[in-house]
């Protein structure tokens, strides 16, 4: 089938060279400062708090927002943190989840909006999560070494690429979903479509929205050792410490660990958005 | 001065609503446009006008366009061309401040299927019309209250929409239309998905309430028997067009064409309602051991010129005239032999249209019997109350 030769990849290889890193590079500079502090803040935020006031905290919360069950989860789970001696690195995740889920939520839920208010939008922002969620994450991890080197920063932001998505797409799918005739009475007494967002469209696609948020922060931990292999730090470090040493205990426990992080979020945030 | 006058609107849905519009001009019916070029035509050319305080509807089946012209009235959908006054300013031609200002003052709406915030208290939906004002919470609290009473929902302020009955859930959104204290109340289907027994309650209530208020309402219906019974003008809509608009009386008896004619046939009341429906309690029976003195003087206190006749059981014996009833006084004989019996015997489940015939032929009302027991009698103007005021009026006697 070769009738010609795309030469696609030199094409890249081009633009990244000649035209990204000398053009975006010092803008990325920037970006990575910033972002590194957000996350260090973070981040040494988690580590500051006792282990035990921190396990009290999201216990009392869990068992608030979900329930008694997934409260005793809650302690049980972070009670295995500690005892397996990954406390710190368990932190360092959160922390990197929270970061990059935040993100997700700043961007990912006004381009939703915005996406459910016109179709135009939808249509272009729509290819683009496909992109984002299918293309495999190595092939974005290339380059965001290249522009921001190895570490947390680029860590956070290829989990960012990958879990804004389902935020986008909930947050659309929620505001879609609301009636056309409530919208139509919002409009009929007066609404500015402002009010109408704020009073009637956002609070009736909340738990669509909660359900999205949720997704994302699944989707990031999902990327937690993906990310460690650009040297994020945390449990995803540990599993691939475990397979480069080709130690099973060690990989299997660093992989509990995140497994148990994502059962208490998934709860949580669940609970969040069907309350009420 | 005119409340709402809508001038030469037309609505056509589609890519290319100018060719739409040309094409009406044209002479192409709804059908030949959409054949040739996709495009729906959602009314043509409508042109009504609403008086101040005056209940006006507009009826149509599904398709007719009458959701869209409701919807016109506030821009909830722009018309493709024609004007729109309301209060004699042309809501078409408001920029979005202008328009905004007019729903907020000047028009509600109450929806078919309530159309209530979910997430928001019974009190929190009908003070949302105030709330976009900006008014203050005391404020908007009270009037909302003070409308929740007027329909009849004080003590609910607090529940959530969903913990509500659909007829309650009615009364929320008919409350938050005039909580505004808007003119203009503009009702979309609005008791179409109840029950008919509540639908009928909240038609009585909203008469009722309209003789107090006075709004100006424009009600739409697919209900026949709705426009009827509510409406003090109604405007029947088909294919877009409205077809004729006239009071209550005008369209049953002077239909505007073939259209209305079938539509009028086809909630013909006289198929629809029986005898039982429409007959009254006999007024007076005079047992058998009533001498005809007693009879006479019945019939002298109602009013009447002949009474029927029955036994201890009820049984019909037959009809006594006046006349018959003062020889047998004067020959002092017993009523008996004077009793007619070629008065007309119906069951209580006859159609009402069979009777009428009857009714205009006979002398005497009707006796409606069954198991030779008189239930009731059915005169002329139990037949054209029952015609005029319908089934659920006469039941509710």
């Amino acid at each position: 089938m070769n009738y010609f030769y795309l030469p696609l990849e030199d094409w890249t290889n081009t633009f990244v060279d000649d035209w990204l890193i000398p053009v975006l590079g010092p803008v990325f500079d920037v970006i990575r400062e910033y972002l590194l502090i957000i996350i260090s803040v973070f981040e040494s935020f988690l580590l500051w708090i006792p282990a035990e006031v921190f396990t009290i905290l999201l216990t009392i919360l869990a068992w608030r927002v979900a329930g008694k069950g997934v409260a005793l989860f809650t302690l049980i789970g972070l009670f295995f943190l500690g005892s397996v001696d990954l406390w710190e690195q368990g932190m360092q995740t959160l922390a990197i989840v929270l970061v990059a889920t935040l993100f997700s939520i700043i961007v990912g839920v006004p381009v939703g909006i915005l996406s459910a208010k016109s179709d135009k939008v939808e249509r272009f922002v729509r290819p683009i999560l496909d992109f984002m969620q299918t293309l495999p994450s190595f092939v974005y991890l290339i380059p965001a070494i290249l522009l921001l080197g190895i570490g947390i920063v680029p860590a956070v932001i290829s989990t960012f690429v990958f879990a804004t998505p389902p935020a986008v797409r909930l947050t659309n799918l929620g505001i879609r979903q609301v009636p056309t005739e409530v919208v139509e009475a919002a409009r009929a007494f007066g609404s500015t479509p402002w009010q109408m967002l704020i009073k009637v469209q956002l609070p009736m696609a909340l738990p669509t929205i909660m359900a999205g948020v949720n997704q994302t922060i699944m989707l990031a931990l999902s990327m937690a050792v993906i990310a460690s292999m650009i040297g994020a730090p945390g449990l995803g470090a540990e599993v691939l410490r475990g397979i480069s040493q080709i130690n099973v205990g060690m990989g299997f426990v660093g992989g509990l660990g995140i497994v148990v992080l994502a059962i208490i979020l998934d709860r949580i945030t669940e609970a969040l958005g069907n309350k009420r | 001065m005119k409340k709402i006058e809508v001038k030469g609107v037309t609505k056509i849905f589609g890519s290319d609503p100018a060719k739409g519009v040309e094409l009406l001009k044209q002479g192409l019916s709804k059908d030949e446009i959409l054949e040739k070029t996709g495009m729906t035509v959602g009314v043509r050319d409508a042109n009504f006008e609403v008086d101040e305080g005056e209940f006006f509807v507009i009826m149509g089946l599904s398709g007719s366009g009458k959701s869209t012209m409701i919807r016109m009235i506030n821009r909830l959908i722009d018309p493709t061309v024609g004007e729109i006054y309301i209060d004699g300013e042309n809501i078409v031609e408001m920029d979005k401040e202008q328009l905004i200002q007019t729903r907020r003052k000047k028009l509600g709406m109450v929806f078919q299927r309530f159309a209530l915030f979910p997430h928001r208290t019974v009190l929190q939906n009908v003070e949302y019309g105030l709330e976009v004002q900006g008014v203050a919470k005391e404020e908007r609290e009270k009037k909302a209250m003070e409308s929740l009473e007027v329909v009849g929902l004080k003590g609910y302020e607090h529940s959530k929409p969903d913990q509500l009955s659909g007829g309650m859930q009615q009364r929320v959104g008919l409350a938050r239309a005039l909580a505004n204290g808007s003119d203009i109340l503009l009702m979309d289907e609005a008791f179409s998905a109840l029950d008919p027994l509540i639908r009928k309650e909240m038609q009585d209530e909203l008469l009722q309430l309209q003789e107090k208020l006075k709004k100006t309402i424009v009600f739409i219906t697919h209900d026949l028997d709705e426009a009827l019974k509510l409406g003090d003008r109604i405007a029947i809509m088909k294919d877009g067009a409205i077809v004729q608009i006239g009071t209550p009386e005008e369209i049953l008896t002077d239909p505007a064409n073939e259209y209305v004619a079938n539509f009028v046939q086809d909630v013909d009341r006289s198929k629809v309602l029986l005898a039982s429906q429409v007959m009254r309690k006999p007024d007076v029976v005079t047992t058998w051991k009533d001498g005809p003195r007693v009879a006479a003087r019945k019939m002298e206190e109602k009013g009447i010129s002949s009474i029927f006749v029955v036994d201890k059981d009820k049984k019909l014996k037959g009809l006594l005239t006046i006349d018959a009833a003062l020889q047998a006084i004067k020959e002092n004989r017993w009523v008996e032999d004077f009793l007619v019996q070629d008065y007309h015997v119906t069951s209580p489940d006859t159609p009402l249209d069979e009777l009428i015939t009857v009714a205009a032929e006979t002398k005497y009302p009707i006796a409606v019997v069954e198991d030779e027991k008189l239930l009731g009698i059915i005169v002329r103007v139990s037949i054209l109350a029952g015609l005029a005021l319908g089934k659920e009026e006469m039941n509710g006697q």
